[in-house]
């Protein structure tokens, strides 16, 4: 994605009310690149931590405490996080707060975008996605988030059923491709590639930045 | 542990069934194996074996992994270890003709892979006394009632682990509904992102936090409804 052509709203900082982004850490890098980019200087990021995906009946309270710790030092608070498989417990929390948050069910929804992501999971449901951070992380969090460092016979019980690795590429960048590529291989599955950007993210958070300034 | 110190063989049934607890806790598959094969030969009934031994080990993993414990990867060795026991025994439980408490029908459902848990479940009916018949994943709502009047079972469970495909649960239960069958059969729900909420809001008759929750509870529904009917429990 070209962050340049979003036309992005760049009023003066001192206007704007403090905006605070609670957000999952495998969020952290693609956060702070759209806020510089886009020159939301009045947008702060706290993030909790990314190993949550492994145990995703927790981050609905982790959510909740980042909200409480927050209340009274900013204008406006906005979640980076989508569903997550928190099973809509996180919408009713938030609901009750009026608290926003990020589009879609998961990270690698929002950053194909809605109808590509609909798309991928209707041609193949066992597809598993692997954005910039977790081919980055691949070895903590899927490999070893599952113990297949210590258990590597337990590998086609979790992957069995799926058939493809799909790589939603945040950046440009042979190095992770290739990387992606391997963890595919490890996995047993097909490989695919589609560089999407920033998709649905970038535009939710200049949104909920832009609002605070509206 | 079952170490190269430690002979299973000279262990009075108590300690023996103790260890075997132990073992399927640490998931070592061949320890299970040889203690079932024991205990068989020294006469117990298999049934005694399956309840004492697997699913009472199975259901102390479960407690486990409820209070965190646990992880999912010891789980399924575990799981692992119980199946290894459970193929000794399932051919001896069908020749000493038990009857079984009721019948299952299982899937995953529609645009869902995910299996591991909807797989333990069934297993742990299997060893609570169900008759399981499981239609895999990615099952929509015409294939599980096609299995339903196939198999006319006392319930029906469905799994999801993901939050965009366990609406779904809905989709089939509300097609029963449309088909006048929705009382013919127990409900159940279960998979990661589902709560009590939710299984209350599509119309499900329980929603099972775990595997060993899932059986305790169609124990109970299938027997609620037989008292309720007036049938022999």
């Amino acid at each position: 994605m070209n962050l340049e052509s979003e036309a992005p709203i760049r009023p003066e900082p001192d206007q704007n009310p403090r905006v605070l982004v609670i957000a999952c850490g495998a969020l952290a890098r693609e956060l702070v690149d759209v806020i510089n980019g886009n020159g939301l200087a009045w947008v702060d990021v706290e993030c909790l931590p990314a190993k949550l995906h492994n145990t995703p009946d927790q981050i609905t309270a982790a959510v909740e405490r980042k909200l409480d710790s927050a209340a009274g030092r900013y204008q406006k608070v906005f979640v980076g996080y989508a569903d997550c498989g928190t099973g809509g417990t996180l919408d009713a929390m938030l609901a009750r707060r009026g608290v926003d948050r990020l589009p879609g069910a998961h990270c690698y929804e929002f950053f194909a975008g809605a109808g590509l992501f609909a798309s991928l999971h209707e041609a193949e449901p066992g597809t598993f996605y692997l954005t910039d951070f977790l081919t980055k992380h691949f070895d903590r969090l899927v490999w070893e988030g599952l113990g297949l460092d210590r258990w590597p016979q337990l590998r086609d019980q979790y992957f069995g059923n799926y058939r493809r690795v799909v790589y939603l590429s945040q950046i440009e960048n042979p190095d992770m491709v290739d990387k992606a590529r391997a963890a595919a291989t490890r996995l047993g599955l097909d490989f695919e590639h589609r560089s999407v950007g920033y998709g649905d993210f970038a535009p939710a958070v200049i949104r909920a930045a832009g609002g605070a300034a509206a | 542990m079952a170490g190269d110190d430690l002979d299973l063989n000279a262990l009075p049934d108590p300690e023996l069934v103790e260890q075997m607890h132990d073992d399927l806790y640490d998931g070592l598959a061949e320890e299970i194996v040889i203690g079932t094969n024991i205990l068989l030969a020294r006469g117990w009934d298999p049934q005694a074996v399956l309840n004492e031994a697997l699913v009472e080990g199975m259901r102390i993993v479960g407690i486990d992994f409820r209070d965190g414990i646990l992880f999912v990867p010891e789980v399924l060795l575990a799981a692992n270890s119980m199946k290894a026991g459970m193929e000794i025994l399932r051919p001896l439980l069908a020749e000493t003709g038990a009857e079984t408490i009721g019948k299952v029908v299982i899937g995953t459902v529609k645009g869902d892979i995910h299996d591991i848990g909807k797989n333990l479940v069934a297993m742990m009916l299997e060893g609570a006394g169900f008759e399981v018949i499981n239609l895999g994943i990615n099952t929509d709502a015409d294939k599980f009632i096609a299995a339903l009047e196939e198999h006319k079972p006392d319930i029906l469970g469905m799994s999801a682990l993901l939050t965009t495909t366990m609406p779904y649960m809905k989709v089939v239960i509300d097609t029963l509904k449309e088909r006048g069958i929705r009382d013919d059969y127990i409900v159940m729900v279960g998979g990661a992102p589902l709560n009590e909420e939710f299984g209350r809001a599509i119309g499900a008759d329980a929603y099972c936090r775990d595997a060993a929750v899932a059986a305790e509870t169609a124990g109970a529904l299938v027997l609620a409804k037989r008292l309720t009917a007036g049938e022999d429990p």
